[in-house]
């Protein structure tokens, strides 16, 4: 069985996200690295003075998020006044900070601590941002499916009307003229239902 | 002819419009470059995006780059400023209940003179609590340099917040901040939502700050020449344009589009035109050269600018003194702006360094094909920044 030192291994990390079901996921997949100390914070709202009380090793945050601004400050405030916590951008392992950009999280790390400890939060986290990634993407495209679909109904419907044809008669029409025009039957079926609107 | 597809970033600013013009009106197209905008959620982010090659080019503050050669971004690579796309903008305002104390206190408001202005705002409680985009940006400096000119201390009387805009008024109305200073829209929204009032346009701190800067990471602009000379010569001519004033009813329509900024149109007119309304009783002023786009040498990446920027930076970081300011400075790209911007007609000083702050009113000067206008160029304090001096 593997040794885990867990007083080594055990962070405190704050996680900036609003989405509770969002902010959940991301502390159950990284609880699975470790016995850390998990704080979420989902208010813009006194951002800086929370993190500076938390003292967290790490911090979180989608690179959507406008406050990632303040963030950054904290790992650049100019002076030691100004400086409630010495955080620093992790970019020591630049192919690791390139993924999490890409899947869309960044992360500002205490400084001192060591890249080993900070790999396996930085793995769950990426492989977290990036499964939000894919269900965003899935999301859209089944919406974008819906709404087509919506579209087609109304120009089956318009034709249906205006011709004196059954639905698949109608359908058949709009899929003739998506093919004899090379384009895609939702967007023939937009153009009829703007020109309707347009017409009626 | 297929077009060179370069994708830049841009935050939804009014000072983003070089970058949107340069698409929009078909400038990008004329150099073959056909130019994809994407807008960024906050300036780390657009850093981010421009540092790791999701993105080739970005409407940047200017003390970005000096700061990565400067070693202030935490192992990012060098980023250049190509050209500087706009000279101030920003202003600097107030909440309600800090307006309150300055009007009680006979305070007139002329959004001119940044000396009376800072007279005023020392006699408020302190410390004062000030919100501003990004820690590195003319915002920071500018106000910095001022409240420290008139004996308020950073980080005891004052304290410099990173807030985004978008979050701002929300943040004033809360009561956790006293005061802002940002790029408009955001000034004139404040104003709109009844949270606070403008005070001072940081063009009166210094007349002609370089604000934003068409900025690139250096090792790709020293392996694109000719993508980066199209994008320069599509991104000046739009600078062109927006400094023509019969072109700027249309720029604000351009602007307000949900593409872009998504406000309306006559709020983005305020900053283009220079006429503010600067309280929710609705109180108007006129702000001369509050935003400026090209004409009297906006556009060239001055070394002596760049090497203000440093000496910013450097004190406010605390930096050592073995750091190499004048070698920062060179993230200003004179070199390319002479290289490719000479041919299609800009005006090309003599020189690549002036020393800033010394005009009182716009002055000839002789240029590589002629002479030039330089535009007034003075510091509040009338300080005077020479860079050859050491």
């Amino acid at each position: 069985m593997r040794q885990r030192n867990t007083l080594s291994n055990d962070l405190t990390i704050v996680i900036v996200e609003r989405d509770k079901e969002r902010a959940l996921s991301i502390v159950d997949s990284l609880l699975e690295t470790g016995d850390h100390k998990i704080h979420v914070l989902a208010e813009e709202s006194g951002l800086s003075r929370s993190i500076a009380r938390l003292q967290p090793d790490v911090v979180l945050i989608d690179v959507a998020n406008p406050s990632r601004d303040t963030i950054e400050q904290l790992a650049t405030a100019a002076s030691p006044l100004e400086r409630p916590v010495a955080f620093f951008v992790d970019h020591s392992d630049a192919q690791m900070t390139k993924s999490a950009i890409e899947a869309g999280v960044s992360a500002y790390v205490v400084d001192g601590l060591h890249t080993d400890r900070i790999k396996p939060v930085m793995d769950a986290a990426i492989a977290r941002f990036q499964m939000f990634q894919r269900m965003r993407a899935e999301l859209e495209t089944t919406k974008r499916a819906l709404e087509e679909r919506k579209v087609i109904d109304r120009a089956k419907g318009l034709l249906m009307k205006a011709r004196g044809i059954s639905e698949e008669e109608a359908y058949a029409l709009l899929r003739k003229t998506a093919m004899g025009q090379g384009k895609r039957v939702a967007d023939v079926a937009s153009a009829l239902v703007t020109t309707a609107d347009l017409l009626s | 002819m297929s077009l060179q597809l370069v994708k830049a970033g841009y935050i939804p600013l009014v000072d983003a419009a070089p970058l949107i013009v340069a698409k929009e009106l078909g400038f990008a197209e004329e150099e073959g470059l056909s130019l994809a905008l994407e807008a960024a959620p906050s300036w780390s982010t657009l850093r981010d995006l421009l540092a790791f090659g999701q993105i080739q080019a970005a409407h940047m503050l200017s003390p970005v780059p000096v700061a990565s050669a400067l070693g202030l971004l935490a192992g990012l690579p060098r980023l250049n400023a190509l050209m500087v796309t706009s000279a101030n903008g920003n202003v600097f305002g107030l909440s309600s209940d800090m307006t309150k104390r300055l009007l009680d206190a006979g305070f007139g408001f002329d959004l001119h003179d940044a000396k009376v202005a800072g007279q005023a705002i020392a006699t408020l409680p302190r410390p004062l609590r000030i919100g501003v985009p990004f820690a590195l940006s003319m915002h920071a400096e500018l106000v910095t340099m001022w409240l420290t000119h008139l004996g308020l201390t950073t980080g005891q009387d004052f304290h410099i917040q990173a807030v985004p805009p978008p979050l701002m008024t929300a943040a004033i109305e809360r009561r956790e901040l006293d005061g802002f200073c940002v790029g408009e829209p955001w000034g004139s929204i404040t104003v709109e939502r009844a949270a606070g009032s403008l005070v001072l346009p940081t063009a009166a701190i210094w007349s002609s700050a370089p604000e934003k800067v068409l900025a690139v990471r250096e090792s790709w602009a020293e392996e694109n020449d000719e993508t980066v000379s199209g994008l320069m010569r599509a991104v000046w001519r739009a600078c062109c344009w927006l400094s023509d004033e019969k072109n700027l009813t249309m720029a604000a329509e351009v602007l307000s589009t949900g593409a872009y900024l998504g406000i309306n149109s006559e709020v983005i007119d305020r900053a283009l035109s220079g006429r503010f309304i600067i309280n929710s009783t609705g109180d108007m002023r006129r702000v001369e050269n509050f935003l400026r786009f090209e004409g009297n040498g906006v556009c060239f990446p001055w070394l002596s600018q760049g090497r203000w920027i440093a000496e910013r930076l450097s004190q406010r970081y605390g930096l050592p003194e073995t750091a190499d300011l004048a070698a920062a400075s060179q993230v200003f790209r004179t070199d390319l702006y002479r290289k490719h911007l000479f041919p299609i007609g800009a005006e090309m000083p003599l020189r690549s360094s002036k020393i800033e702050g010394a005009l009182t009113q716009p002055t000839e000067v002789s240029t590589v094909s002629g002479s030039m206008i330089l535009g007034r160029d003075r510091f509040f304090n009338d300080e005077i920044f020479d860079p050859s001096a050491e």
